[in-house]
C-alpha cells in the first residue's frame, strides 16, 4: 500500500469529486515517499467524503503548511505512532497556527505522530465526538520556550476522547481541553510539558489512568475569565500516576501556565466541584495538590474566581514541598521547618481534604490580597461537607467503538 | 505587457473602462456564456479550470465579462497584493442589502477576486479565488494561473508560490506566497461553521458603477452607504476609528463569537465595544509564544507591551496573526495600530469609544 496512491487520491488531480450524493465509503491512501506527498495529503483530506478513511503510509511527511480536515465522520489513520510508523514533520513549517486542524464532527485520528509544529500540534475546534487515539505529539528538542503551545488541543466541542496518546515538550499544555463538555482523557502519557494535562473552562471531564511526569505541573483544572464558556465544573481526576513534575517552567511569560510553580502535582484554580482521588502523587517540590483562586485583576462580572466544592481523597502521597517555587516559597518552607506539606490551599473558596497528609493554608480568603500577604498555617480540611459524588463520564457508543 | 498590467491593476484605468463593463447584458453571446456559467456552478464535480466559469473575455483576467466591479474602503492585507474584485449575478437577478449591512447575493452569484503585483509576472494575477453561491450554500475555491497565463487550475490543496515584488515603501520582497487551500478559505469565511462572503458589506463596499448602473445590480442601491473609514485616509476618521476599521477587516472574520477564533474571546468587529474582549488588558488565552512574553493583547499607552502588535509584526507560524494569508509584515497597518495604542490613556479606560 505504501508507495502507491489510491484511486480516490488520484481523482483529486483530475476532477475533484464533491457532494455527488451518498457513495460507498472508501479508503484514500497517501504515501509519504511520493512527489508532492504533502499537497496530496491535504487534497485527500478535502475530497474525502463522510465515512471515508484517509490512510497514510509509513514514513515521514515533510510539511511546510498546516493540514486541515473539515469533513465529518472521516478517519485519518497512519501506520503507527512509534518508530517505523507515520510521522508528520513540521520542522520547516511556514504557515498556520497548528499542524493539523479538525473542524468537523465524528472524526477519528489514530496511529500517527506529529512533530515539531511551530504552533499547536493537533487542534480540533467545534469538532463534536472527536477521538484522539494512539497518537504521538512531540517536540523532539526537549522542553523549550520556542516549542508550540498545546500538543493535543480540542476546544469548543461536545464529547471528546483522548486515549493512549503521548505528548512531550509542549510549552503550554501537553493535552489541553478547553471550553468543551463531556470529556475523557485516559491511558495517556504527558511528559516534559509545562502542564501535562489541562482541563480549562470545561464542564464534565474524567482524567484517569494517565502517567503524568516530568512536567512543570502535572494535571491542571482551571477556569479563566473573559472567555465565551466559563464556570468550569464537574471534573474528576483519578487513578493517575502523577510523578516528579519538576521541569523548570519554560512557558512564554504572560500565559497563565507561566505562573505554575515548578514541582506541582495537581493544581485546581477557580472551578466548582472537582474530585481528586485514587492517584499516586509524589516528588513535587512545591505541592502534590494545590487549590487556589484566580488572583489576577479582571473585569468580568460573570466570572466566578473561587475554587468551590473541591474534594481530595484516597490519594497516595510521596515526597512533596521540599522546594516550593511560588513567590515567597523558600521563606514559607523555612518558617514551616524546612519543607511544606503535600497539600497547599490559598485559603479562598472551600475544599475538603480527606488524605491523611498535612495541609497548609496561606490564609488568603480575599482574592484581592497578593500572595505576599500570606499568613500561612497548618489546616485540617477534613471537616467540610463532602460534595455528592460526580457520575462517571459516558461517551456516545460510536466513540468507544472506534477504540475497541 | 506593461500596458496590460496597468489596465489590470490600476484602479483609475478600471474606472475608465467601467462604463462599458458595468452595464448588464449586451455582451456578445451573453446567453451562451450565462448557460455555461450556470452549468459550471451547478456541476457536482468542481471544474478543474477557471475558464469553465466564462468569467473573462478571451479568458484574459484583465477583461471581465459583464460584471459588477467593486473595491473596498478598507481591504484585507494580503502581502501587498493588488486585488481585482467583481461579482457576476445570474441573469435578471439582483442583490439586496439587508438592514444589518450584509449584502445578500442571489443563488448563482460568483464573487471573483484576483491577486497580483504590478511588478510580478508583468502584473498578471497569480491566483483567482471564487466564492460561488450554490443552492446548498457558498463554496470557496482557489484557482492558480497556469505558467502560460491562459487559464487557471483548481488548487484544492493550496500551494506556496515564489513571488518577488516591491512594496509601496520601496522595500523589495521575495516571499513564499501562500495560496490558501479550500479549508483555509473556509477558516476565514466561516460563520457558525458555514461559508459566507466577508469583504463586501454595505459599510465597506464601493461599487465601481454610477447610480443608474447600480440599480441593475441591487434592489435597494441607496442602502449602500459606505460608513467605515478608509484605514489609510486621515481625513476619513480618527486614528482610533481607522484602527478599528483595520481590525474589523483584517481580524474580525475570525475574531467574532461565531468565527474561527471564537474560543479566544477576542472580538474585533467594527461594532464591538472596546473593552477587555477587544483586547484591552486582555491576558493571553491560547497564544503560546504569540504572547511574546507580554501580559496583554493591548496594553493601553504601551504598544511595545501589546502582543497584538507583536503578532502582526512577526511572520513565524505559531506567532504570526492572521494565521493564514500573510507572509509579509504590513508595515503601514502595524504603524496605524501602534499609533492608536500609544494614544490610549494608560488607565485602560481610554480605549472606550
Amino acid at each position: 500500500m505504501a508507495g502507491k496512491m489510491g484511486w480516490a487520491a488520484g481523482a483529486a488531480f483530475g476532477m475533484a469529486l464533491v457532494a455527488a450524493g451518498p457513495v460507498e465509503a472508501k479508503t484514500i491512501k497517501v504515501s509519504p515517499g511520493e512527489e508532492g506527498a504533502a499537497e496530496r495529503l491535504q487534497e485527500a483530506l478535502i475530497v474525502a467524503q463522510p465515512g471515508d478513511v484517509v490512510e497514510m503510509g509509513a514514513g515521514t511527511f515533510t510539511l511546510v503548511d498546516g493540514l486541515s480536515l473539515d469533513v465529518a465522520n472521516v478517519t485519518l489513520r497512519g501506520a503507527g505512532a512509534a518508530e517505523g510508523g507515520t510521522v508528520l514533520d513540521f520542522s520547516g513549517q511556514q504557515g498556520a497556527g497548528e499542524g493539523l486542524l479538525v473542524t468537523s464532527d465524528d472524526v477519528l485520528l489514530t496511529d500517527f505522530a506529529v512533530i515539531n509544529t511551530r504552533g499547536d500540534g493537533i487542534k480540533s475546534k467545534g469538532a463534536d465526538r472527536i477521538v484522539y487515539y494512539k497518537l504521538r505529539v512531540e517536540w523532539t528538542g526537549g522542553p523549550k520556550e520556542t516549542n508550540g503551545a498545546y500538543g493535543i488541543y480540542p476546544v469548543e466541542s461536545q464529547d471528546v476522547l483522548v486515549d493512549s496518546v503521548l505528548v512531550r515538550g509542549a510549552s503550554d499544555a501537553g493535552i489541553y481541553v478547553g471550553q468543551s463538555r463531556n470529556i475523557i482523557v485516559r491511558d495517556s502519557i504527558a511528559m516534559e510539558n509545562v502542564a501535562g494535562i489541562e482541563i480549562e473552562n470545561s464542564f464534565s471531564a474524567d482524567v484517569r489512568d494517565n502517567l503524568v511526569t516530568k512536567n512543570t505541573g502535572g494535571i491542571l483544572v482551571f477556569d479563566l475569565p473573559s472567555l465565551p464558556q466559563q464556570g468550569g465544573h464537574s471534573v474528576r481526576v483519578f487513578s493517575n500516576l502523577v510523578l516528579g513534575n519538576m521541569t523548570p517552567n519554560f512557558a512564554p511569560k504572560g500565559n497563565i501556565v507561566a505562573s505554575v510553580p515548578t514541582g506541582t502535582g495537581v493544581l485546581v484554580m477557580a472551578n466548582r466541584h472537582v474530585e481528586i482521588f485514587d492517584n499516586v502523587i509524589e516528588d513535587h517540590g512545591t505541592a502534590n495538590v494545590m487549590i487556589v483562586g484566580y488572583r489576577y485583576e479582571h473585569k468580568d462580572p460573570k466570572y466566578q474566581p473561587l475554587p468551590l466544592q473541591i474534594l481530595v481523597r484516597d490519594n497516595l502521597h510521596g515526597r512533596a514541598g521540599f522546594a516550593p517555587a511560588m513567590p515567597g516559597g523558600a521563606e514559607l518552607a523555612a518558617a514551616a521547618g524546612g519543607s511544606l506539606p503535600p497539600v497547599l490551599w490559598d485559603g479562598a473558596g472551600d475544599a475538603v481534604v480527606l488524605d491523611k497528609v498535612g495541609a497548609l493554608t496561606l490564609g488568603l480568603a480575599d482574592l484581592s490580597k497578593p500572595q505576599s500577604a500570606a499568613s500561612p498555617a497548618p489546616v485540617d480540611l477534613s471537616g467540610g461537607t463532602v460534595p455528592p459524588a460526580l457520575p462517571e463520564i459516558v461517551l456516545p457508543a460510536s466513540m468507544e467503538a472506534k477504540v475497541r | 505587457m506593461m500596458r496590460r498590467a496597468a489596465v489590470l491593476l490600476c484602479m483609475a484605468s478600471c474606472l475608465a473602462l467601467m462604463g462599458g463593463v458595468a452595464a448588464r447584458g449586451g455582451d456578445e453571446g451573453a446567453a451562451s456564456v450565462e448557460a455555461a456559467r450556470a452549468d459550471a456552478i451547478a456541476a457536482p464535480a468542481l471544474p478543474t479550470k477557471l475558464s469553465a466559469f466564462a468569467l473573462f473575455a478571451g479568458n484574459d483576467p484583465a477583461r471581465p465579462r459583464a460584471s459588477l466591479r467593486y473595491t473596498l474602503r478598507t481591504p484585507l492585507f494580503s502581502d501587498y497584493a493588488h486585488k481585482d474584485r467583481f461579482a457576476v449575478l445570474p441573469p435578471g437577478q439582483r442583490a439586496q442589502i439587508a438592514a444589518n449591512g450584509t449584502i445578500e447575493w442571489p443563488v448563482g452569484t460568483i464573487l471573483v477576486k484576483s491577486f497580483g503585483w504590478p511588478d510580478h509576472k508583468d502584473g498578471h494575477p497569480v491566483e483567482t479565488r471564487l466564492l460561488i453561491h450554490r443552492s446548498d450554500g457558498w463554496l470557496a475555491l482557489p484557482y492558480i494561473w497556469d505558467a502560460d497565463g491562459r487559464d487557471a487550475t483548481l488548487a484544492l490543496g493550496g500551494r506556496r508560490i515564489d513571488v518577488r515584488f516591491t512594496a509601496p515603501d520601496g522595500t523589495a520582497h521575495a516571499i513564499r506566497y501562500g495560496v490558501p487551500n479550500k479549508n483555509q478559505c473556509k477558516e476565514c469565511h466561516s460563520l457558525n461553521g458555514t461559508v459566507v462572503p466577508i469583504g463586501p458589506k454595505a459599510a465597506n463596499f464601493v461599487a465601481m458603477a454610477d447610480a443608474a448602473a447600480l440599480s441593475a445590480w441591487f434592489d435597494n442601491p441607496a442602502a449602500l452607504a459606505p460608513t467605515m473609514p478608509r484605514w489609510d485616509q486621515p481625513g476619513d476618521g480618527s486614528v482610533a476609528d481607522r484602527a478599528r476599521a483595520y481590525l474589523d477587516v483584517n481580524c474580525a472574520h475570525c475574531h467574532n463569537p461565531a468565527g474561527s477564533a471564537s474560543n479566544s474571546g477576542l472580538f474585533l468587529r467594527w461594532t464591538d465595544p472596546v473593552n477587555v474582549n477587544y483586547g484591552i488588558e486582555k491576558r493571553p488565552t491560547a497564544a503560546g509564544r504569540g504572547s511574546g512574553g507580554m501580559d496583554f493583547a493591548i496594553a493601553p499607552g504601551d504598544p511595545d507591551r501589546s502582543f497584538l502588535l507583536y503578532r502582526l509584526d512577526h511572520l513565524e507560524a505559531g506567532i504570526a496573526m492572521p494565521e493564514v494569508g500573510r507572509s509579509t509584515v504590513h508595515v503601514e497597518g502595524s504603524a496605524l495600530l501602534r499609533e492608536w495604542i500609544a494614544q490610549m490613556p494608560p488607565s485602560g479606560q481610554g480605549g472606550a469609544r
